[in-house]
């Protein structure tokens, strides 16, 4: 069986974001650009069912632009067999739209024919949460989403989702579309040896014209604005004071 | 050209450099108060360093490491400059002069310390003679067969968990025009050789838990099979093979220096006092320009001297003032930032003092500034006659 694992470049996670002076978005000049960490524990979990003997082949696609070639080659080095770039945008700033990203990669599945695509449940720097599911859509493939365990069981998956209030365990139809939680895995580091193999693995350049897909946008953004500051708290001195501010000023309890 | 890294290149750098954030900066600081590291948490690193296929690293594919070159290792070196030396010991560097084994040598110490069943330490420094190796006094002498040992050697870092020690002694005298000269002979000597002893050395305010340690050789009787390289020829083995143990120190005090600025600029942003960040002030940004210009400029001189050796050209030169930029850099810049934290730089509820204690060794070991000074100005002027 084939995986297929889209992967998006996104701001690191340790990067302190700082909004462009027009509003129009998130300065990303000379900013760390890592896998989105959802996507990373997606290709780990690809990896290891491939170590399984479940998968025969892990292929990683990424859609935007050229640079996110750097974050494929991380995917290769942690273990994916090859992968295939999508380049969509010339500008670092250009975010692709769920619904584009979803069409070109319902169009990739058709050539692939991968029988698990294994996605990071949403990207962390719009926090979406819609590609994967759009994905199912197209295709009519079933889905599980906020995967926290995925076992492959012959025609069907098993799959754990972390849903609000506990975990529920549903069965779906392969060939699925899984996308995946933060609690699913621990992603392993890329190893020396895989570092100097990835370059020599095939990754495949192609645009959205390719797959006759148009990515131009749908949605336009308004604003972008700081989450505003926290105010500075206040002591309160006794457990009293604490009840009668929470009753009276929080208006909580 | 090309001031970039390649692809593999800034690989190798994000994947150290997640290592020593995630495995190493999370046990720090109970290192630092204990001095101690635990058993278990040396071996779980080992493990995961032999597994990434990182561990002796600096050595060539034949051998089983993974054949990186000089520009390549000065970069896994700098990043695992940000992490405590106690912990990122077990990163598994072992000394490259293990190259010089030959025959039966190589199974019995290269072979393990690449594959890190075995680790080393490396002793040339005596209570008499430090800056000036060639006045030690540690010898071997002949007898029968063998070589009998006898002599001190201190300050040797990680003798506590090695297996074996490189030794360096005097095996005789030459008389030359500018009075005598020792011959130098190195040893390899297994942990329990009857007549050596590894005892605690001092301890020292820079990096906690990275231990170094007094050997002592009391008619330690060692056959020929022991010998290192050729009798009489430990200086070459040195030369040939000690200019890394420079060049990593200084591409270590740039990793660490790029930590340390990141406090200072980040709590230059955050601290308010006259009603405003001081980095507004003039005072501290200026320091911040500074720091980072010294940074970048050590940073490049140490991978240009890496470069140098990658290409074959001499680089002993590069390599001494790339040691003495980069740490008398680190001393700047850890004390700036201390100053930048005002009185709170001090406290140990912060790792500033400790980054501060611990940039004070690397103008010290593996050839002082002064000596660094020393190598520098006889390479301009001995071709001058002078
Ligand atoms: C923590 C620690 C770990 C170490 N680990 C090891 C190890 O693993 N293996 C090992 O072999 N050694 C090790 N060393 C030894 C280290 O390399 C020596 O400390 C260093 O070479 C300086 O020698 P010294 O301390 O005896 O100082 P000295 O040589 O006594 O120097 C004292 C002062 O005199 C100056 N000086 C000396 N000669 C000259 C000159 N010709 N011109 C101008 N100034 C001069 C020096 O620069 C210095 O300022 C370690 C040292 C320390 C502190
Ligand atoms: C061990 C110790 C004992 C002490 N004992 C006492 C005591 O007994 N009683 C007491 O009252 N206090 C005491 N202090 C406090 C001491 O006086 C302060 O630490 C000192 O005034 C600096 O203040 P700060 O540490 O808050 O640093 P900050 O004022 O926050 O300064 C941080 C950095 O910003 C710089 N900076 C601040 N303003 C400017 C500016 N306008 N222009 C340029 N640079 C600027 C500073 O020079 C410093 O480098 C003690 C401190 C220590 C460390």
């Amino acid at each position: 069986m084939k995986v297929l694992v889209p992967v998006k470049r996104v701001i690191d996670y340790n990067v302190k974001v700082r909004v462009k002076a027009d509003g129009s978005g998130v300065d990303l000049a000379n900013v760390k650009m890592s896998m989105n960490p959802f996507d990373e524990i997606a290709v780990e979990e690809a990896i290891r069912l491939k170590e399984e003997g479940v998968a025969s082949e892990v292929v990683a696609v990424s859609i935007g632009v050229k640079q996110a070639q750097e974050t494929l080659r991380t995917a290769l080095a942690m273990g994916a067999d090859r992968a295939i770039l999508i380049v969509a945008a010339d500008d670092v700033h250009t975010d692709i739209e769920p619904l584009a990203v979803a069409k070109l990669l319902a169009a990739v599945v058709k050539e692939e024919e991968p029988g698990l695509v294994l996605a990071g449940k949403q990207a962390i720097d719009n926090d979406m949460n819609a590609t994967g599911q759009m994905l199912s859509a197209l295709l009519g493939w079933s889905q599980a989403t906020f995967a926290s365990e995925v076992t492959i069981e012959g025609d069907h998956a098993l799959v754990t989702r972390e849903v609000d209030g506990g975990l529920q365990t549903i069965k779906a139809k392969m060939p699925c579309i899984v996308t995946v939680d933060l609690r699913l895995n621990e992603p392993r580091y890329a190893s020396l040896p895989n570092i100097m193999k990835a370059k020599k693995k095939p990754l495949d350049e192609k645009t959205p014209d390719d797959y006759g897909v148009d990515v131009s946008p749908r949605l336009s953004i308004v604003k972008t604005a700081e989450p505003p500051t926290r105010k500075a708290g206040v002591k309160v001195g006794s457990v009293d004071e604490l009840i009668t501010k929470l009753k009276d000023e929080a208006g909580v309890i | 050209m090309n001031f970039g890294l390649s692809d593999e290149q800034e690989m190798i750098v994000s994947t150290v450099r997640s290592f020593v954030e995630n495995e190493i900066y999370p046990h720090e600081a109970e290192v630092e108060r204990t001095g101690e590291v635990p058993p278990e948490l040396a071996d779980r690193l080992k493990q995961k360093v032999i597994e990434l296929g990182f561990y002796a690293c600096n050595f060539p594919e034949d051998v089983g490491g993974a054949g990186l070159g000089h520009v390549d290792f000065t970069l896994v070196e700098r990043e695992l400059g940000r992490g405590s030396m106690a912990l990122t010991h077990f990163f598994g560097r072992p000394q490259n002069i293990l190259m010089a084994c030959e025959g039966e040598q190589r199974e019995r110490y290269l072979l393990p310390a690449v594959r890190g069943e075995r680790m080393d330490a490396l002793a040339m420094t005596e209570p008499g003679a430090g800056s000036d190796v060639r006045g030690m006094t540690c010898s071997a002498v002949r007898d029968g067969g063998d070589w009998v040992l006898n002599g001190t050697k201190h300050f040797i870092s990680g003798a506590n968990h090695a297996d074996f020690v490189i030794v360096f002694v005097a095996t005789g005298e030459d008389q030359t025009p500018r009075g005598p000269k020792k011959r130098i002979t190195t040893f390899l000597v297994d942990r329990g050789t009857p007549g050596f002893t590894i005892r605690d050395g001092y301890r020292s305010v820079s990096h906690r838990g990275y231990k170094n340690m007094i050997l002592e050789f009391d008619d330690c009787r060692l056959p020929d099979a022991q010998v290192l390289g050729e009798v009489d020829g430990g200086f070459a083995v040195m030369n040939d093979w000690l200019y890394a143990t420079r060049i990593t120190v200084a591409t270590n005090s740039v990793g660490r220096a790029r930590r340390v600025f990141d406090y200072a600029l980040n709590y230059a942003a955050e601290r308010k006092q006259f009603g405003q960040p001081i980095g507004r002030f003039q005072g501290v940004s200026f320091q911040l320009a500074d720091m980072i210009t010294e940074i970048d400029a050590a940073d490049y001189l140490t991978l240009a001297a890496a470069w140098r050796l990658d290409q074959g050209l001499p680089a002993n030169r590069e390599i001494a003032s790339a040691k003495l930029y980069a740490t008398e850099m680190l001393a700047r810049v850890t004390d700036a930032t201390l100053q930048i934290y005002g009185g709170m730089g001090l406290m140990d509820d912060f790792p500033i003092e400790r980054f501060w204690r611990d940039a004070r060794v690397e103008r010290i070991w593996d050839g002082t500034s002064e000596i660094q000074r020393h190598i520098i100005s006889r390479d301009l002027l001995r071709p001058l006659g002078a």
